[in-house]
């Protein structure tokens, strides 16, 4: 018998691990289900909910400041929250969840929805230097504002990902210098692969970034006072930089699940499709459901790996799915299976995209053209369109989302008349893929502003 | 029994052209949306159903140029409602520029204009309104020349000229020789009356909406003297046209809701929501028209590339599967996003003008008429079936208070 | 007369850039660049009216505002 069974479907004590996005919208959408019991929000930071995609971009250009991004509180949830309380350890055969602060919280059932963090600078290679920065929480941002109003010579962004790119458009606007290092041959190419990211490329370059592909970093030093002076990159450069911003990608928060026989590590807390989390043995764990951003589960439509989205909509989404599970009989459980979605604002330029262009083998442009301002590019595995990204073109993007839906071909015949006459499929251009094309590892598309990218240094 | 030569889509849509069924068409529509996605006779296709419509509004398959017969105009000579990507975009922008910054912050004039047609009606007696002639139509027509810097005195010109290339979207087989004939003429005429304008304007430039398109600084240069000609022909007409039956419609569906009459009375900003819910429910463009660039499968179907489409909007609007209790007038329906100003690329561009006309001339009707009721149910009709609105709407009252704003 | 404070959020994927809440509300919402909107989540209540035109006008329903009355959650540390 379950807790779930004995507290009813409705009733019992629902604890929420995580009080961003998805733990709040988990916990609306549990009342809105009819959950009438006992509800508490679990949250590291100090903070009401609030919403992370402008940190990389209005809030470091100075147009928002970090008390205007609360996220709405859509309904009252007649909820206990505990902010600034991480939770720090799982007993799930005792139901129950260890806290900083020593203490212990019975549930019934729990909602995962830890999130991920920005991946660190090693402090051994300078990690530790005052100037160092990441982007994810709030206070990182308002750090980072501080530092770039301060008018530094320079900027050094290591990553050309999303949160990369867009902190380097924002030093831009704000006229700073800027250097971003790039492991791979393009910028975005762990997304959009190496086409795209050429084409994105360009948009570094024209608004004066110092763009340097095929390059990392080697070591961050300091002064004797612990500040950054000094980038010493793998092309042998080293260069005097004031502020460092680290966008390499995103690690989940699962250290707190160490030892509680859930199938979690940096990559995630793995899933099934109805959100309930898997014990290592393989197993489902019962009761325990995870959503958002530390979630990794199966797509029916990306079959045969598990997806991990950084993505907006589907903590929104993952969040409702749970929530609706966790009140259901089993069979009213519904699969979480939704279109991927994810936008992003760089160098006066709004990317929008749909699907999982990340799975891709081919790219074909079928709107526009690369060097215009406005194009659409669609991505194709194995003849089938998987995934579409247009710039600037944001009316266009259902259309385009409905014929993956419907698993079209790939190239699609669109016929449309700010398109090519033929459409020319190349190779998409993803790094680290074997000759076959297919991604050694999971797929993590990378989405404002905690890009996902494999890791460098 | 005669075998039928005719498909049941084909009947319904003749049913929907008819002028005896232009008071209702509705029933008609939800007969289609059984099948949403359904070939005529005459190998035009019809959308009825909301996600379909939807999905062709954002398709990159479908394309506004409708390869009409009808339309002999060149194609650098069509107005941005019939050009495709990458004209319809250089051009949008340039119109969207000018035109956008002009409305904004219009609502207080827009107030006082609704006023001065209202106090002219002012009674504490009995009496009655045209809300087509008193309101709804001047309205608009006042505004959209304000814009464009066109002399009011011109309006009986080029308001009879507007009626009648109005009747002139609707099907080619439903219109007379004479009336194809008025057609031509009529085109004629606009483009005389047009070409004078705008070489007055050239000649003594001023703040307007003209002088702004003529002489916006653009570096694609796609407003050349024919495109002009042509915009300002389409913001004349769709000023003319579109706004006075949403604001015609707003009147009779809130005097057959007495209950959402009453709300508006006592609430004026439900009128946001309540205009959203008339372009819902009886939306003053009823269709649109686009064409296939490629086969597209929709609806369990193929439309064949080539192929001339009919967007029901006002068909989708009533979709169950979209909307709850769709034949139902709620003022204040949630997640209200319906088709009544089309979507994608061709989204309205007088949207915004278009909702703040009727919310402000609906809440000024719902305020000041006492104990108002419709002298006929339902009122007569016009004739054009796409752009579909009374004729006239005669509305009886107990008194016709002044304005207490 | 709802004296809660005003909330909102845009659903950015389901954005189309339309323009609708900008010109319904343009201390709240703006477009930066040609396509990109940026919007305030916390303006002014003397606004709300703006805003709720702006949420009702949006072609794709992607304006969510608040709804909560309960006061908004803050850092706890003890109340055990």
């Amino acid at each position: 018998m379950t807790g779930a069974g004995a507290a009813g479907l409705r009733t019992g004590r629902v604890v929420v691990v995580g009080a961003s996005l998805a733990g709040l919208r988990a916990a609306e959408a549990l009342r809105d289900e009819g959950f009438t019991g006992d509800l508490t929000l679990i949250g590291e930071e100090p903070h009401a909910p609030y919403d992370r995609p402008p940190l990389s971009k209005a809030v470091l250009t100075g147009r928002l400041a970090c008390d205007h991004i609360e996220l709405p509180r859509i309904r009252d949830i007649g909820a206990r929250w505990l902010l600034g309380t991480p939770a720090t350890g799982l007993d799930v055969p005792g139901r129950r969840v260890e806290l900083a602060d020593g203490r212990q919280l019975a549930y019934d059932r729990l909602v995962i929805a830890t999130g991920t963090r920005a991946r660190r600078w090693p402090v051994e290679a300078g990690g530790g230097l005052a100037g160092v920065h990441v982007l994810r929480a709030r206070e990182d941002a308002e750090r980072l504002r501080g530092a770039l109003a301060a008018g530094p010579r320079r900027v050094l962004v290591v990553g050309g990902g999303f949160t990369g790119g867009e902190v380097a458009s924002a030093c831009r606007e704000l006229g700073l210098p800027v250097t971003v290092t790039q492991r791979s041959a393009a910028p975005l190419a762990g997304a959009l692969g190496g086409v795209i990211g050429r084409a994105a490329a360009d948009w570094y370059r024209e608004a004066g970034v110092d763009l340097r592909l095929n390059t990392t970093v080697e070591a961050l030093e300091g002064d004797s006072a612990g500040r950054l002076r000094r980038a010493v990159l793998s092309d042998g450069t080293a260069m005097p930089v004031e502020v460092a911003v680290i966008a390499t990608g995103a690690v989940a928060n699962t250290e707190w699940l160490a030892g509680s026989g859930l199938a979690a590590d940096h990559r995630g807390v793995v899933s099934r499709g109805d959100c309930r989390a898997v014990a290592d043995c393989g197993s489902t764990a019962e009761d325990i459901y995870v959503a958002g951003d530390v979630a990794r589960w199966p797509h029916l439509l990306f079959p045969g790996q598990l997806l991990r989205l950084d993505h907006w909509d589907n903590a929104l989404a993952q969040a409702r799915t749970a929530a609706h599970n966790l009140t259901r009989d089993p069979g009213e459980r519904r699969d979480h299976r939704p279109l991927p979605a994810f936008w992003s604002q760089q160098f006066g330029r709004y990317l929008k995209s749909v699907g999982v262009p990340a799975v891709a083998d081919q790219v074909a442009v079928t709107q526009g053209a690369l060097d215009q301002r406005r194009f659409v590019a669609a991505y194709g595995l194995k003849g089938r369109l998987v995934g579409v990204v247009a710039v600037d073109s944001p009316r266009v993007l259902d259309g385009y989302a409905a014929l993956i839906e419907a698993r079209a071909p790939f190239p699609p015949r669109l016929g449309a008349t700010d398109g090519p006459d033929r459409l020319d499929p190349v190779d998409a251009d993803f790094p680290g893929r074997d000759a076959a094309g297919v991604p050694q590892q999971d797929i993590h598309p990378p989405s404002a502003p905690a890009p996902a990218q494999t890791a460098h240094r | 029994m005669t075998p039928s030569t005719t498909t049941p889509a084909t009947d319904l849509f003749a049913q929907v052209l008819r002028q005896d069924r232009r008071a209702d068409p509705y029933p008609c529509y939800a007969q289609l949306r059984r099948d949403p996605v359904v070939r005529m006779d005459d190998g035009t296709w019809l959308v009825s159903g909301y996600r379909e419509i939807r999905q062709l509004l954002h398709d990159p398959r479908s394309s506004a140029d409708r390869r009409d017969p009808q339309n002999k105009a060149p194609q650098a000579a069509r107005s941005l409602l019939m050009q495709d990507p990458p004209l319809h975009d250089q051009l949008r922008r340039v119109v969207t520029e000018e035109f956008v910054p002009r409305v904004m912050g219009m609502r207080d004039h827009l107030g006082d204009l609704v006023s001065g047609l209202l106090d002219a009606h002012i009674s504490d007696r009995p009496g009655r309104l045209d809300v087509v002639a008193d309101l709804a139509y001047p309205l608009p027509v006042t505004v959209i020349c304000e814009l464009l810097g066109v002399p009011r005195e011109d309006e009986a010109l080029f308001g009879s000229i507007a009626r009648r290339l109005t009747r002139g979207l609707d099907p080619v087989d439903t219109q007379t020789e004479e009336e194809l004939r008025e057609l031509d003429q009529a085109r004629n005429e606009l483009i005389q009356y047009l070409e004078g304008l705008i070489t007055e304007r050239r000649a003594e430039p001023g703040s307007d909406l003209l002088s702004g398109l003529m002489f916006h600084q653009d570096p694609d240069d796609v407003m050349g003297p024919i495109q002009l000609r042509v915009t300002l022909g389409l913001l004349l007409i769709a000023g003319h046209e579109t706004t006075v039956n949403l604001i015609a419609n707003g009147t009779l569906a809130l005097l057959r809701n007495p209950d959402a009459l009453a709300r508006l009375r006592a609430d004026p900003d439900l009128a946001t929501p309540l205009v959203e819910e008339v372009l819902r429910y009886d939306p003053p463009v009823q269709m649109s028209g686009r064409s296939a660039l490629a086969d597209i499968d929709l609806g369990g179907t193929t439309i064949p590339e080539g192929s001339r489409i009919r967007l029901l909007l006002a068909a989708g609007n009533r979709d169950a599967t979209r909307f709850e209790d769709p034949d139902r007038f709620v003022p204040d329906r949630r997640d209200n996003a319906h088709l009544g100003f089309g979507g994608g690329i061709h989204y309205c561009i007088g949207a915004t003008l278009a909702r703040a006309e009727a919310q402000i001339a609906l809440t000024a009707l719902a305020r000041r008429l006492r104990s108002p009721r419709l002298v006929a149910d339902p009122p007569p009709y016009r004739e054009n079936a796409i752009l579909r609105g009374p004729e006239k709407l005669l509305v009886a009252f107990d008194g016709l208070a002044p304005d207490g704003r | 007369m709802n004296t809660q404070p005003l909330r909102l959020v845009v659903d950015l994927n389901r954005c189309q850039s339309y323009g609708q809440c900008v010109y319904a509300a343009p201390t709240v919402f703006r477009f930066h660049d040609e396509e990109s909107l940026e919007y305030d989540y916390a303006p002014d209540a003397g606004v709300r009216r703006e805003v709720e035109r702006a949420a009702v006008a949006c072609p794709v329903q992607a304006i969510t505002l608040g709804g909560a009355t309960e006061p908004a959650p803050v850092a706890c540390g003890d109340d055990r």
